[in-house]
């Protein structure tokens, strides 16, 4: 069963349309104790199959550690948005309901390598002293 | 903003997955954003509020 509506999906699919660079989700899922890692899986899968330049690449977390760790995974079900680099963009969870939304709009900034952000967000992130990091949690209704 | 920036990674966590989490950051409400694992930034805020309090949760110079 599909998970997007026809009308989401035409919808979805028109909003790619604005994609420049090819996206791969680098998915990481486990077969045991993870409830959400197949309906992940399946929302995954039908994202990519709306635009020619989403990938999705799955790996087990338990037998690919190493790929994991590379990306600074340790937890199912996660995935790595990576575009023409590695933002550093991670979501850990099912992005379902608004969610899906959020993983969207990551797509779309990552694909086109902007930020969309205004000129005084823009000046205060030019030249960090040192690494930020946003852990943003969020529920998906 | 971690398109902006290499140096800012965001990871989007889906608080009812990760009670972990949300215990270790006493998450009693969404959205709340962590910065680097200590600073809190409640609420969705203004673009550029919210870029502001999250740099600002930095120390001023580098270590």
């Amino acid at each position: 069963m599909a998970i997007l509506s026809t009308a989401d999906t035409a919808r979805v699919r028109e909003m790619l349309g604005a994609m420049v660079d090819p996206v791969r989700l680098v998915f990481f899922t486990q077969t045991l104790n993870c409830e959400t890692c197949e309906p992940t899986g399946r929302i995954l899968k039908e994202l990519a199959e709306l635009s020619d330049l989403i990938t999705v690449e799955e790996h087990n977390l338990l037998l690919e550690r190493d790929e994991a760790a590379k990306l600074g995974i340790d937890r199912v079900p996660a995935i790595a948005v990576l575009g023409a680099q590695d933002y550093g963009i991670r979501f850990l969870g099912i992005p379902s309901g608004y969610e899906f939304m959020s993983l969207l709009d990551a797509v779309l900034t990552v694909s086109k390598a902007d930020s969309g952000l205004g000129e005084a967000s823009r000046a205060l992130l030019a030249g960090l002293p040192s690494p930020l990091e946003l852990q943003v949690f969020v529920t998906p209704t | 903003m971690a398109v902006e920036s290499p140096r800012v990674t965001s990871i989007v966590v889906e608080a009812g997955e990760y009670p972990d989490l949300v215990r270790q950051y006493r998450v009693s409400g969404v959205p709340k954003t962590v910065v680097n694992g200590s600073v809190e930034i409640l609420g969705s805020r203004p673009e550029e509020d919210f870029v502001r309090a999250a740099v600002g949760a930095l120390p001023a110079v580098a270590p």
